[in-house]
C-alpha cells in the first residue's frame, strides 16, 4: 500500500508495509497518483504504460528494491501467533490521588473523583501491593513503568516517595529496573519538590493549555481563579533545574482554541522545548467538544504549526517527532499502547482498570490488589486488539505508526473499543503528513 | 535518481527479525495520556538499531 500526500509544499509517498518514505518531484507525484488511479494498490511494472514519462522508470527501480507497493507479509506466523499471546504486564498509572486543586472544565475524572464523589488518596500499603503486582506479573520483562497519576498526585507526595523507596529497594533481587514519571498540574510544586522529581522520575508531564486566557478560562481554581500566574513559574523553575532528562509541558486544546499553534508557540515563549497539547476527549454534547465540523480548521492549524516549527527547530513537538529509521520495531506497532494487557491504572481503593480512562466504569473493572481477583476474559479481549482485528485499521494508511489508537476514545465516541474514532483517526493522520513533511525539509530534501 | 529522493528505507519490514522483545515504554506514559501515538517511542533493542 502506498500513501501520497502533499504538505508545507513537499509531495511525498509513504510505502506503508516497508516503512519506505520518499520525497518526489510534482511530475513523479503525478505519475505515481495516476497509476495508483489507474492500476490501484498493486500495479503492473512489467510493461511500461503508454505515455508515461521518466519518472516511471524511477518508481519502477523504487518497487524492485522493494521500497514500493510492498506487501505486510513479512509479518509472519510467529509475529501473529505472539499476537495471540496475552503479554505480561509491566506498566502501572498509579492513582495516588482522586483529589484535585484544579477544578478543570473538560477533566474525564470528573475533577479528581472520577464520579464517586468520594476524594481520596492511595494509602502506602495500596501502593506497595501495586509494586508487588506488577512485579509478579511482569514476567520476564526488565523495565517496568510507574506514572504517578491522578487526581493531582503532589496531593499524596508521601505515598509517592514511599512507593519510589520501596520499589527501589527490591527491584535489584528480582532483576527489574522501575522507571518512575509523574502527571502533575504543579500548583503544589515547591523546591524541595521539584528537587524530588528532577532526581527520581525518568520523565515529568507538566499540564498548561498554553496562553494564559486559555489555561485560565479551561483550568480555575476550585474558588474560580486561574492557576496560569502559579504554576507557570513553578514549571519554569522545575525545568531549569532538569537538566537533560525528560519532560514534556503538555496540555489540551477544544474547539474554544481551533488555533493552538499559538498555545504550542507560546509554550516555547516561556523557554519550554518538549511539549505537546492533545485534543480533548469528551462527550459529544459538551460546548468545548472537538466536532466534525471542526476538522478542516484543525488539520490547517497542524499545518500552521509545523511551518512555524520550521523556524524553531528547538522546539520537540511530541507528535511531529516520529523517528522513521529507529523508532519502535514492527511488532510493537501492530498492537499499540497495550491498555487492559500490558498496561493498566489502579486507584487508591486497589481496583484495577485497563487504563486511567476507564476508571469508574464498573464493565472494565479487572479486578482488585485486595482480594486478588483479576478477570482475564476482559484483558484478553484488550490483548487481542490489535491493527489486524480492528478493521478500519486493516486499510488505513498510518497503522503503523498510531497503531490502533485510543481504546477509550473510541468507547466514548462509538461505544465499543474496536472501533476507531473516526475524528481523532483523521487528525493523528494529518499529523503524521506534518511530521513526515518535517523530517523531509529538514533533510534537505524539500527543493 | 533526478525525479525521487528516498528520505527512509525498508526499515519496518527490516526490524520484525529483532522485534517484540517487549522492553520499550508503554506509549501513553510518554507525554499523552489520550491520542495514542507509537511511532515516537524509543526502541530498547540494540540490535534493532
Amino acid at each position: 500500500m502506498v500513501h501520497t500526500f502533499e504538505a508545507l509544499g513537499v509531495y511525498i509517498a509513504v510505502d506503508v508495509n516497508s516503512g519506505a518514505v520518499h520525497v518526489l518531484d510534482r511530475a513523479a507525484y503525478d505519475a505515481l497518483n495516476a497509476l495508483i488511479a489507474a492500476q490501484g494498490q498493486d500495479p503492473d511494472f512489467s510493461q511500461k504504460p503508454q505515455g508515461a514519462g521518466p519518472a516511471w522508470e524511477e518508481l519502477k527501480a523504487l518497487y524492485d528494491q522493494g521500497l514500493l507497493f510492498t506487501r505486510d507479509d513479512y509479518i509472519d506466523a510467529p509475529a501473529m501467533a505472539y499476537l495471540g499471546e496475552e503479554p505480561p504486564i509491566k506498566a502501572l498509572c498509579l492513582h495516588v490521588s482522586h483529589d484535585c486543586n484544579l477544578r478543570c472544565r473538560y477533566c474525564f475524572a470528573s475533577t479528581g473523583d472520577f464520579g464517586t464523589g468520594r476524594r481520596m488518596t492511595m494509602s502506602f500499603d495500596t501502593a506497595k501491593r501495586a509494586i508487588d503486582f506488577v512485579m509478579e506479573k511482569s514476567g520476564k520483562r526488565r523495565n517496568l513503568e510507574v506514572d504517578f497519576f491522578g487526581g493531582e498526585p503532589l496531593m499524596a507526595m508521601d505515598t509517592v516517595r514511599r512507593t519510589v523507596e520501596y520499589a527501589r529497594s527490591v527491584e535489584k533481587a528480582h532483576d527489574k529496573n522501575f522507571r518512575f514519571t509523574l502527571t502533575t498540574n504543579g500548583v503544589l510544586l515547591d523546591d524541595e519538590t521539584i528537587d524530588y522529581l528532577n532526581r527520581e522520575m525518568s520523565n515529568v508531564v507538566l499540564s498548561l493549555d498554553g496562553r494564559r486566557e486559555v489555561n485560565d478560562r479551561m483550568r480555575p481554581t476550585p474558588g474560580g481563579q486561574g492557576s496560569y500566574d502559579v504554576i507557570v513559574p513553578k514549571f519554569q523553575k522545575l525545568v531549569a533545574k532538569r537538566g537533560t532528562k525528560d519532560y514534556y509541558v503538555r496540555g489540551t486544546f477544544t474547539r474554544e482554541n481551533l488555533d493552538f499553534a499559538a498555545d504550542v508557540l507560546h509554550y516555547a515563549d516561556l523557554g519550554f522545548r518538549h511539549v505537546s497539547i492533545e485534543p480533548v476527549v469528551s462527550e459529544a454534547d459538551r460546548p468545548w467538544a472537538l466536532r466534525e465540523e471542526d476538522v478542516a480548521a484543525i488539520e490547517a492549524e497542524y499545518e500552521k504549526l509545523a511551518a512555524a516549527l520550521l523556524e524553531r527547530p528547538e522546539v520537540n513537538f511530541f507528535h511531529f517527532n516520529v523517528d522513521l529509521s529507529q523508532g519502535p520495531c514492527v511488532i510493537k506497532r501492530l498492537r499499540g499502547c497495550g491498555a487492559g494487557c500490558e498496561y493498566v491504572a489502579i486507584t487508591p481503593d486497589g481496583d484495577i482498570y485497563p487504563c486511567h480512562q476507564f476508571v469508574g466504569n464498573d464493565e472494565y473493572r479487572l479486578g482488585s490488589l485486595y482480594d486478588g481477583t483479576f478477570d482475564r476474559s476482559i484483558s484478553q479481549r484488550f490483548a487481542q486488539l490489535n491493527i489486524y482485528t480492528r478493521e478500519k485499521c486493516k486499510t488505513c494508511w498510518a497503522r503503523f505508526y498510531c497503531s490502533g489508537g485510543c481504546s477509550a476514545s473510541n468507547l466514548a465516541v462509538n461505544g465499543d473499543i474496536q472501533i476507531p474514532h473516526e475524528i481523532g483517526c483523521q487528525l493523528e493522520r494529518k499529523r503524521l503528513e506534518c511530521a513526515i513533511a518535517l523530517r523531509a525539509i529538514r533533510a534537505g530534501m524539500s527543493e | 535518481m533526478e525525479h525521487i529522493r528516498t528520505l527512509n528505507g525498508a526499515t519496518l519490514k527490516k526490524s520484525a527479525a529483532h522485534g517484540g522483545c517487549g522492553e520499550c515504554q508503554t506509549s501513553c506514559q510518554s507525554a499523552c495520556k489520550t491520542s495514542c501515538t507509537v511511532a515516537n517511542q524509543k526502541c530498547e533493542n540494540e540490535e534493532n538499531r
